[in-house]
């Protein structure tokens, strides 16, 4: 089915520094995306005459910022509310209420018409390379199809720009005319990210862009990803579930609950770090391929399953599943608080009984 | 329980009916138009009860077909399959079909990656235990009935007494894929071959069910095989670890050996292609350059070489002649033609310090 057996090497410079020198993360650095409070109920129809009664609560009330360059993740699991997220913040979907606020313009409720000029700067990645390509069209027209919806003439010809786009992505200009079937799943989602590059977006939402990839494929894109943010300095935002890809790639992570965030913080504070019982116990639970460690890892079991986004428990929505719950997390809802100090001020977290810094989960460097 | 008797040497079957399951020269092909797809081509390996294994390759490396010829269930007109399947002795290529289908359920059980897909939406999960149940059981539906229940509380469903009459869409995927173990333990499998038991879940429920085939099957001493893409799924489970390449074993060996001393450099662009969570976070992957072959034209020589970056230094052997499968001196068995010593100098000198 593949069409070559080497792909050529992406055409950007691998040799720039080390990515660790832009890994502390600036706090200076302006604001690039600033989403408040924001929330998404989908209504649920009764069925015939009732109309609608109850409500999916797939967000509800999350806020936080994404600083210029930066990689901000969000992870967790499936249902809690991390696609409809990124689906808000590019407004494929309309907000219930909140604030989304796009270097420094409310872009919450713009109309389709007005929506259409930020389309250039706010770009979309998905997770199924199989889909998001229509099978009909060529490479060329895919790759090209965000020129001729945003009217825009680059420079030499739209030929000559998508054949420098797949050139970038790692894929050959001659590629040009076929179509997407003649392609393996790597090759396709290069060709996803190379329109997503067409119109030089500012930011980049990403939803689990490498979850359907093999192993050997996803260290390809998730090294084209890196690349291509040094070179075109691209701002992420990733949505995915895979906690390793996610603290590889990442500069700050939120974790997602349930349709709220319960920890948000710097990489490494987030992950030698965790605070809120829910980030423990998820972070203990990834399988290390280590047969050393096999017997030695404490590993915290949850018991049971997410409670329906439909009807949530009440106040804590973690309470039902967490083993330090005491009344308080029934009746009063924590609150995403700030809990580091110094050089730690960026992790937050919404616990009424947050873990002790050198928790169960500490991973040995 | 990962130490290694001198029995269960591994490799090419040493004494035939000394291991539970033994499969020998196995190759599943399937004639198309566009030419003769070798799924799996030519793989030898072995297990015992009590002990897991686990089979780790990317999609198309033959790992799933492996494991649906042991089960038989290829039963496509255009599938060719031969070499040798013994399952506690008794010959299963070329047996009829009654005969495997007794085997099934008793002797040898599966768990499928996509339990919405491979349950029936039409009846309870209840009776579709029982129907298994009744099957290699004489009980009255009643005895059958309480044994389903007593399986669905064994895996960990709240309310089993409530939830036995519920269909499958009722149930939540993690839920539906314990069912589904549920069914497939219901009449104690000596051999269990679990397909990506849990690649369509969630961390925390992953680890739930790992945890799960862990305590039942030193509950029942069963033969565990466990197919999965994920290295650390397999490090968390397995005893020996066979690492397949487009319808191949490229190695096969101790779960330690695997990832402390891995040979291949297949094995070895594996490791390097994951994050690891383990350690601290490197500056880059380590990918392995192109994509999987194409089965229906697997390259000359060895399958690997267009994308291996050791095949220069060893010439041209790599591209003509097609490696076999041997013993390294330690009971870890490579297929490449990089001689082993040379091998164990680049994995100490050159791939294992990039690693950590």
């Amino acid at each position: 089915m593949t069409t070559s057996e080497t792909e050529p090497t992406p055409a950007v410079d691998t040799t720039t520094t080390p990515r660790h020198a832009s890994r502390t993360p600036d706090r200076e650095r302006e604001n690039l995306l600033e989403v408040e409070d924001l929330v998404k109920h989908f209504p649920i129809k009764g069925g015939f005459l009732s109309g609608s009664k109850s409500a999916v609560q797939a967000v509800d009330g999350v806020s936080f910022t994404v600083r210029r360059g930066e990689t901000f993740s969000i992870v967790g699991e499936s249902g809690c509310g991390k696609s409809t997220t990124a689906r808000l913040i590019t407004r494929l979907l309309e907000p219930t209420a909140g604030k989304v606020t796009f270097e420094g313009k409310d872009i919450t409720h713009l109309s389709d018409g007005r929506m259409r000029p930020l389309r250039r700067d706010i770009q979309m990645i998905f997770q199924d390379p199989y889909s998001s390509l229509n099978p009909r069209h060529t490479v060329g027209k895919i790759v090209g199809a965000p020129y001729k919806l945003q009217g825009v003439e680059p420079e030499g010809g739209r030929k000559k720009a998508v054949q420098a786009l797949l050139q970038t992505v790692g894929l050959s200009p001659e590629h040009y005319n076929r179509y997407p079937h003649e392609f393996s799943g790597g090759q396709r989602q290069r060709i996803g990210i190379a329109r997503t590059l067409a119109l030089k977006p500012r930011l980049i939402v990403a939803d689990e862009p490498v979850s359907a990839l093999d192993v050997s494929i996803q260290a390809q894109v998730v090294n084209l990803l890196e690349d291509l943010q040094q070179e075109l300095d691209l701002t992420y935002v990733m949505i995915a579930h895979d906690l390793s890809v996610v603290r590889h790639v990442s500069d700050r992570v939120a974790v997602m609950y349930l349709g709220k965030i319960v920890e948000i913080g710097d990489r490494d504070d987030l992950y030698d770090r965790p605070r809120h019982p829910y980030t423990v116990a998820m972070l203990s639970a990834v399988p290390v391929p280590d047969t050393k460690r096999r017997h030695q890892r404490e590993r915290i079991r949850l018991q049971g399953d997410v409670p329906s986004p439909i009807n949530p428990p009440t106040a804590c929505r973690f309470h039902t599943r967490c083993w330090k719950a005491q009344e308080i997390c029934r009746t009063e809802e924590p609150l995403l608080l700030q809990i580091g100090t110094g050089a730690e001020s960026g992790h937050q977290v919404a616990c009424h009984f947050p873990e002790e810094p050198s928790g169960p989960a500490g991973i040995p460097g | 329980m990962t130490t290694l008797t001198p029995e269960s040497s591994r490799g090419p079957a040493p004494s035939p009916g000394s291991h539970y399951l033994e499969v020998a020269d196995l190759q599943v092909h399937f004639t198309t138009d566009d030419g003769v797809v070798k799924s799996v081509d030519g793989l030898s390996f072995h297990l015992d009860r009590g002990q897991t294994l686990g089979i780790v390759g990317e999609s198309g490396s033959g790992k799933s077909v492996t494991s649906m010829a042991v089960m038989g269930l290829h039963t496509a007109k255009n599938a060719h399959i031969s070499g040798s399947i013994k399952l506690g002795g008794q010959e299963l290529v070329g047996a009829d079909k009654e005969t495997v289908r007794k085997l099934r359920g008793k002797n040898m059980a599966m768990i499928f990656q996509d339990p919405l897909s491979s349950m029936h939406p039409f009846y309870t999960v209840g009776n579709q235990i029982v129907e298994a149940y009744r099957i290699h059981n004489d009980v009255s539906r009643k005895a059958a009935r309480a044994h389903a229940i007593e399986m669905l509380d064994r895996v960990g469903i709240p309310e089993p007494g409530k939830r036995v009459d519920a269909f499958p869409h009722q149930f939540s995927g993690g839920m539906r894929q314990r069912a589904m173990i549920a069914m497939s333990l219901s009449c104690d499998p000596d051999l269990l071959i679990a397909d990506e038991p849990t690649t369509a879940l969630d961390v925390t429920v992953q680890a739930q069910i790992l945890d799960l085939i862990r305590d039942l099957q030193k509950e029942f001493d069963s033969a565990v095989v466990i197919i999965t893409h994920d290295l650390g799924v397999v490090a968390e489970l397995a005893d020996d670890i066979l690492v397949m390449y487009a319808g191949r074993a490229a190695e096969y060996g101790s779960a330690e050996q695997l990832f402390n001393s891995p040979e291949h450099p297949y094995t070895w662009g594996l490791l390097g292609s994951m994050p690891r969570f383990d350690k601290a976070p490197t500056d880059r992957l380590l990918p392995i350059k192109g994509t999987p072959p194409s089965l229906i034209q697997v390259p000359e020589g060895c399958a690997f070489n267009p994308r291996c970056d050791f095949q220069p230094r060893v010439g041209s052997a790599c591209l003509v002649e097609r490696p076999d499968l041997h013993d390294n001196g330690g009971d870890h068995f490579v297929a490449c033609h990089i001689p082993p010593a040379e091998r164990q100098k680049i994995w100490a000198q050159e791939i294992s310090p990039r690693l950590s």
